[in-house]
């Protein structure tokens, strides 16, 4: 069976920015999948030529099989695209934007689902209002809408929660993540990592056009397994000196493999003679992974216990 | 799911592929936009052409001879006006949708559907003609009353060929100029430097043949002169060059703009980064 998306050394460059370096990825059927980067790693570009809104210089990207280009018909309409801009047409209300949508697809009368998708958006009370008169949050679920009305196996989502308010998140979070329980594919990205870390299966992530790592969600953090302790204070035990992750303020963020290292940890401050000001302790997030691997640092975070040296 | 397709027809080059109800309602979208602002997009526009007609027949009535004297002034303006309004609308539909589309960013909405590049042609191209024709028909309507002669028309079929390929042809320009533009300042420059130099010097308020030689050589390389000419074959059975002829220059030049912006649709120019 073919792959929701697959692509295959996919490059394009912009003038003197190589946007995508060749990225070839594969997400398989069912997946909710998480596109990771900063700020221009290429990941709009990628989601772009998927929709066939930009073209590449070179690769392939395939739809269910279907080549974006030559077959771009079958590819498109396997395909629901919100995009990241917050755009709209002045001219029509809600119900209107959505039935035209249906009928670019070549769908009649499908206001059993408009009003399914309106209700799950909770914007069946605005069905009638004009696109103009909506806030920024409701136009950007009017957009969700407008990328789900032909049905699409594969959903791809740039940005979708960015101005939309907490409630509003969650309850979009529940309907997208219902989409993919009940089989829809779902390609995800996002700048609050949270959401990408309780929602995604498997995550790649971009850096200036290259992924730089692409694995389950699990597996990228117990890459990175163990604990961080924010400590502040005047200085850190030379031991230890290792084992810090960055130095912020006055805050250390010293790395942990384990429990039994924390007590080493506080019995070397108290040989030492270091006061305690401030000691907390955090499990690894996405937010640690991330920051690590673009910062280039890809290696584990904790070196084997073996290493430390006894005070 | 019940994504069903009618009335689909395969050919063998997909960029010219059609099926029926997805490009009818990217028409039918064309349609409601200038329709629902219908008094400046259609209103408007006959009251000038209205403007034009009184002020002009009364002004030139007694002193201008067309066609050696055989058709009066204002039967003869009133083709012309006619057909300038037909030209210019169908030019700022198809040009002011799409640079809308472009500038606000919805026109993402279009190229993410299945629509192929003949379909989006052919929905913005027959959106504008209808309007240029609404307002043709309009204009027709409110000055045929100054010349009720014009009625029994010789040769309708001939003025019915040329404003249909009148219309498509400025339809077609306007898309190019709407798919070229970045801004909206752009645009208005193709419109007042391009179109209305054309129009006005393609004949609508004379007969070339008051021109000085060298202007009316001149206005044969003006294509717009052979829509208006051949238009006005249709109301008199008179005309300034012989209607083939009039009508396979207008035929050509709707043709190769056609083909240009079928070519710039497929090939995504300026719309498929």
């Amino acid at each position: 069976m073919d792959a929701a998306v697959e692509i295959v050394d996919v490059a394009r460059r912009f003038g003197s920015v190589q946007a995508l370096a060749g990225v070839s990825l594969t997400v398989e059927r069912g997946e909710f999948f998480g596109l990771l980067g900063p700020n221009g790693a290429g990941k709009t570009t990628l989601i772009s030529i998927i929709a066939g809104l930009t073209r590449a210089d070179r690769g392939t990207a395939r739809i269910l099989g279907h080549d974006v280009a030559s077959d771009y018909r079958a590819a498109r309409r396997s395909l629901g695209v919100v995009p990241q801009e917050l755009v709209f047409d002045p001219f029509f209300t809600v119900r209107e934007t959505l039935r035209i949508q249906s009928g670019y697809f070549g769908i009649r009368d499908n206001d059993d689902w408009i009003d399914e998708v309106l209700h799950h958006l909770d914007l069946t009370g605005k069905a009638d209002a004009n696109m103009r008169s909506l806030s920024g949050g409701m136009k950007r679920r009017v957009l969700v809408g407008q990328a789900l009305v032909h049905k699409p196996p594969v959903i791809v989502l740039d940005e979708p929660t960015a101005g939309v308010d907490v409630e509003l998140r969650q309850s979009l979070w529940a309907f997208i993540r219902k989409l993919n329980r009940d089989g829809h594919t779902i390609i995800l990205t996002t700048h609050y990592l949270e959401e990408a870390e309780a929602l995604c299966g498997r995550i790649a992530m971009l850096k200036a056009g290259l992924v730089v790592a692409l694995d389950t969600t699990r597996n990228l953090l117990s890459r990175f397994a163990g604990l961080t302790v924010r400590l502040v204070a005047r200085e850190v035990p030379d031991a230890w000196r290792p084992r810090i992750l960055r130095h912020e303020g006055a805050a250390w963020y010293i790395g942990l493999a384990s429990y039994d290292d924390l007590e080493r940890l506080l019995a070397d401050l108290r040989e030492t003679g270091i006061r305690i000001e401030e000691l907390a302790l955090a499990e690894t997030d996405l937010e640690q992974v991330f920051l690590r691997i673009m910062s280039g640092r890809d290696e584990p975070v904790i070196e084997p216990l073996a290493e430390v040296p006894e005070a | 799911m019940s994504a069903a397709e009618p009335l689909v027809r395969k050919t063998a080059n997909p960029a010219l592929h059609v099926s029926g109800h997805g490009w009818l309602t990217l028409l039918y979208k064309e349609l409601l936009r200038f329709w629902k602002v219908s008094f400046q997009t259609i209103a408007a526009p006959i009251l000038t052409s209205l403007l034009y007609l009184l002020i002009f027949s009364h002004v030139l009535e007694s002193h201008v001879a067309v066609f050696g004297g055989q058709v009066r002034y204002t039967s003869f303006l009133v083709p012309g006006l006619v057909m300038m309004s037909v030209l210019q609308n169908s030019f700022a539909n198809s040009s002011s949708s799409m640079i809308q589309s472009k500038v606000t960013g919805n026109l993402i909405f279009v190229l993410v559907t299945p629509l192929s590049p003949g379909e989006l042609f052919g929905a913005y191209v027959i959106g504008a003609m209808a309007r240029g024709l609404a307002v043709g028909l309009g204009v027709f309507a409110v000055t045929v009353w100054f010349a009720p002669s014009l009625l029994a028309m010789p040769h309708p079929l001939w003025a019915i060929a040329f404003v249909l390929l009148g219309s498509a042809i400025l339809a077609a320009l306007g898309l190019i100029a709407g798919i070229w533009a970045d801004k909206f300042d752009q645009l208005a420059a193709f419109q007042n430097f391009l179109i209305v130099p054309l129009t006005f010097l393609a004949g609508v308020f004379y007969s070339i043949h008051s021109l000085p030689p060298f202007w009316q050589a001149l206005s044969h390389f003006n294509p717009f002169f052979y829509m208006i000419d051949g238009f006005r074959y249709g109301f008199f059975g008179l005309s300034d060059v012989a209607p083939g002829i009039s009508l396979a220059i207008v035929a050509a030049s709707a043709a190769v703009l056609a083909a240009v912006a079928l070519a710039l649709l497929t090939r995504g120019w300026k719309l498929r980064h």
